[in-house]
């Protein structure tokens, strides 16, 4: 197989783009959707620091790498969930990175903000390890944003990713997911800040490459909590689709961004409120956060 | 040949001489759903794999925790 622009053997196919490229025009290709995705949505500007949310995953890291010599101003927050050894090794590929690169990472431990660690969270809770996880994840990257004075956290959520997540939400017609399903959210309160996804455009096979010919050391095993997670199964059946029909992933997330997605926004705003004891946003009187804390405080 | 496959480690020996293609195929995998090492390479389902040949086959999939673009520290 040739590269479609210079003619060189060729390392990776791109079916849904019917194109084939070599090591160096792959990551232009790369490149290019990432400052694509950055311009279509004024993610962020050259003046702005951007907190680069990282797992010591693909993803995330390869994310990181391309701001890197983009020339952004970033910050890595690593977000240490205590999922034993597997947190281990990704922090320290993180922290590894980060050295390398000469760049600041900033780290939290869930067990220090939460009162325990994932695994402790998930028997808490008796809710699948994914939520408290991804609740904590979600309220850590925004305060520490906040605290930091950074505008806006960039997170590696890649096309599959953002398929598989509308593909859960058209299952269960959530209609106060969908319209809220954004390669970009702006901020609507002055204690939340923007949330971006600059590799929305890009499919996971496509970050893997990019992390492989890059030659960064990103944590291939997968989180041992994630084994029969429901977004897991939505990408299987949406692999399957991609296969038969190449290309299914991307009409089916960017029909929805450019089509379907308007018809589903609301006229009227939700409520947002300040946390009574955090003082983060909410749309009740104590945070999702704070609850969970309690509830985790309860059991211990 | 022999291919090395993750989640857990492991190593498979199947027959050789025929393309990346036919080896997916045979180990019934989606080729949209691994890179396809060999050495310091990626190579593409096109090309031959020899009987002497070692091909990592390295799972692109990741995640577990839905990335609930919605989801609102408030939430």
């Amino acid at each position: 197989m040739k590269c479609r622009k210079c003619g060189g053997t060729a390392v990776l196919e791109l079916r849904r783009h019917n194109a084939a490229f070599c090591a160096t025009d792959f990551q232009e290709f790369f490149r290019n959707q990432v400052r694509e995705a950055i311009r279509k949505h004024r993610m962020f500007t050259a003046d702005e620091t951007v907190l680069v949310a990282v797992s010591g995953g693909k993803d995330s890291l390869a994310l990181w790498d391309v701001l890197i010599d983009e020339g952004y101003r970033t910050t890595g927050l690593y977000l240490d969930l205590g999922i034993f050894d597997y947190s281990v090794e990704s922090r320290a590929k993180c922290e590894a990175f980060a050295t390398a690169r000469g760049v600041p990472l900033m780290i939290k431990r869930v067990e220090e903000e939460v009162g325990a660690p994932v695994p402790v969270i998930k028997q808490v809770t008796r809710r699948p390890p994914c939520s408290g996880c991804g609740l904590s994840k979600r309220y850590l990257m925004n305060r520490a944003a906040l605290e930091a004075g950074i505008p806006v956290v960039a997170t590696g959520h890649n096309l599959d990713d953002e398929a598989a997540t509308l593909f859960g939400s058209v299952m269960h017609w959530q209609m106060d997911a969908l319209p809220r399903q954004s390669p970009a959210l702006a901020s609507t309160h002055p204690k939340l800040v923007r949330r971006v996804k600059p590799l929305y455009r890009l499919s996971e096979r496509e970050t893997a490459a990019f992390a492989f010919l890059r030659r960064i050391d990103y944590i291939v095993e997968e989180c041992p909590f994630a084994k029969g997670a429901t977004s897991i199964a939505h990408k299987e059946v949406l692999n399957r689709m991609e296969d038969a029909s190449p290309g299914a992933k991307h009409n089916f997330l960017f029909g929805f961004l450019d089509k379907a997605r308007p018809a589903f926004e609301r006229a009227e705003g939700v409520e947002l409120h300040e946390c009574t004891r955090c003082g983060q946003v909410t749309t009740g009187t104590l945070c999702a956060f704070c609850k969970l804390a309690d509830q985790v405080k309860r059991s211990l | 040949m022999k291919v090395v496959l993750r989640n857990p480690r492991r190593e498979v020996e199947v027959a050789g001489n025929r393309r990346v293609k036919d080896v997916l195929r045979d180990l019934d995998i989606i080729p949209e759903t691994v890179l396809v090492i060999r050495g310091d390479d990626l190579i593409t389902a096109d090309q031959h794999v020899k009987d002497d040949d070692t091909i990592e086959l390295r799972p692109v999939m990741s995640g577990g925790s839905a990335s609930r673009s919605a989801g609102e520290a408030s939430q």
